[in-house]
């Protein structure tokens, strides 16, 4: 990768510390992803905010380096542990709660704004077609570069950090007009939000960077979010081009058969002790419609429901959270499904989601069974 | 391709895995064992390992997990990929871990239980001893 003399400068360490070990990561990023060059970014969004993900490790780490490291572009942030205003209501110890509040007070010391959401996407003005971001979270960065014209690698939590601290990131092969080797035809009739989380999760398995990807129909939000959180969790693969792609592209098909192996991978329990909503976090159209079809409804058992706080605020506003109440659902803000703390394995045997990506985590790192339904039998199933 | 992300240099016993890892939810950070059942390294410990494995995939919070072993003394010495992912490859950055990449031919060839010499300012950076 070619520096300019005060990249290598600041590599060298003639620029303090911090800079030199936020070029030691752009530097081995660029390698990794054949980058030739640093170019400025405009906007970073960065992940390992959990305590519950980065430990101790990542709390000391944070707390070291915010004492002089400054973002210098648009820096958001996302989900942290739990939800401040009620915590109280779940079995989190005192030394969770205290160093996950170090760790957003080090990312506000950067001056990273504290948006706790997954879906940065959707809550913030997105810039112009073409702009280069750095987005860390998996489901962020392929639906920036699939369904928001905008640029990014899938950053790892320190190369999004390492850009948002230098304003720069490799021009890698996402950030250029890239095109996919594979083509997957989709081939499974009427999907609903869980096929095309299954789509996702079977495309970032095949996928090497991205994959063109045909026979669509009409996706509305939630399954668009849903396909990018899937595909985010099984590989490394960060764009879809819509379309055959090129004639001579390996063409694959997901029909019912590959659907029922991703099905069969993660789905293993019958049913859940309680429901979870949200991985990526639910957005304000997804808020309004689930309280339609709650509407003279009610869970019978616990509902967990995940949002960023700024669509919290708005759907306290228009009344949707005193229904979503109501109706059994908790509304937890600055948080979510995948790696939650506030699900524990001594108290749950099995969760019921809709999220391909929660189950993955459910199932890998909170270690409770898992029970795959779409919202619309959730609702069917689960609500009188 | 042969590419040097992290320098460095390092001597011992190959820990090969065919799966690609995700790091994040699928090593236990105390202790450096695999726990997703279905791994072929599961119930295997990493720890000073020299890990080789085709790539890390699954989310980029991986690369604290990296740096969390490292700090907790379960991390591998050094890590050898086919293809380098960004949540490895700056995991290991900042954690100071070598890392290089290696051609098909030649992760077809490494074997777990084979003794090397990982030196990244030699011309060739594996030496089997």
């Amino acid at each position: 990768m070619e520096l300019t003399r005060e990249e290598e400068s600041a590599l060298k360490g003639e620029q303090g510390e911090t800079m030199q070990m936020a070029y030691r990561i752009l530097v081995a990023t660029g390698e990794a992803t054949d980058a030739e060059k640093l170019i400025p970014i405009e906007w970073a969004h960065l992940s390992g905010v959990n305590y519950n993900t980065i430990g101790d490790a990542g709390e000391e780490f944070l707390s070291t380096i915010s004492k002089d490291a400054r973002v210098t572009v648009k820096t958001t942030l996302n989900p942290m542990g739990f939800d401040i205003d009620n915590v109280s209501n779940y079995k989190l110890d005192e030394n969770f709660i205290s160093k996950q509040l170090s760790i957003r007070n080090s990312y506000e010391t950067m001056g990273v704004i504290p948006s706790f959401s997954c879906i940065p996407y959707e809550i913030f003005d997105i810039p112009k077609n073409g702009t280069q971001v750095a987005f860390a979270e998996s489901n962020a960065a392929i639906h920036a570069n699939s369904y928001d014209n905008l640029k990014t690698n899938k950053e790892s939590a320190f190369s999004a950090l390492a850009s948002a601290i230098v304003g720069k990131s490799p021009y890698s092969s996402l950030r250029k007009e890239d095109t996919p080797n594979i083509t997957i035809q989709m081939k499974v009739k009427n999907p609903n939000e869980l096929t095309y989380g299954m789509l996702g999760f079977y495309a970032g398995k095949i996928g090497d960077t991205s994959v063109n990807i045909s026979g669509l129909g009409e996706m509305d939000q939630r399954q668009c979010k849903a396909m990018c959180g899937g595909m985010g969790t099984s590989g490394t693969c960060a764009k879809f081009n819509f379309g055959d792609g090129d004639p001579n592209t390996e063409k694959i098909d997901f029909d019912e058969k590959e659907m029922q192996n991703v099905h069969d991978e993660l789905n293993t329990a019958e049913k859940g002790d309680l429901i979870t909503l949200g991985s990526p976090q639910l957005g304000l159209n997804e808020i309004s419609d689930l309280t339609a079809k709650l509407k003279g409804r009610s869970f019978q058992k616990r509902c967990m429901v995940f949002l960023p706080r700024t669509v919290k605020e708005q759907a306290q506003k228009i009344g949707y959270i005193t229904e979503l109440e109501r109706a059994g659902c908790e509304i937890l803000s600055d948080c979510c499904t995948c790696l939650t703390p506030l699900i524990c394995k001594d108290d749950v045997d099995a969760v019921t989601t809709n999220s391909i990506k929660g189950a993955f985590y459910l199932k890998n790192s909170n270690g409770v069974g898992v029970n795959l339904k779409s919202l619309k039998e959730i609702v069917e199933d689960e609500t009188r | 391709m042969n590419k040097i992300l992290v320098s460095g240099k390092v001597e011992g016993i190959i820990l090969k895995s065919n799966d690609p890892i995700n790091f994040l939810g699928t090593v236990d950070k105390k202790t450096g064992i695999i726990s997703d059942k279905a791994h072929s390294l599961f119930e295997k410990s990493i720890k000073d390992s020299i890990l080789v494995f085709p790539s890390g995939i699954g989310s980029s919070v991986g690369a604290y997990t990296i740096y969390s072993i490292k700090s907790n003394k379960t991390s591998p010495l050094a890590m050898i990929c086919k293809k380098a992912d960004l949540t490895v490859a700056t995991g290991c950055a900042l954690a100071n871990i070598p890392l290089i990449t290696i051609s098909n031919e030649e992760f077809e060839s490494i074997k777990t239980g084979m003794k090397i010499l990982l030196d990244t300012d030699s011309t060739t950076p594996i030496h089997y001893q």
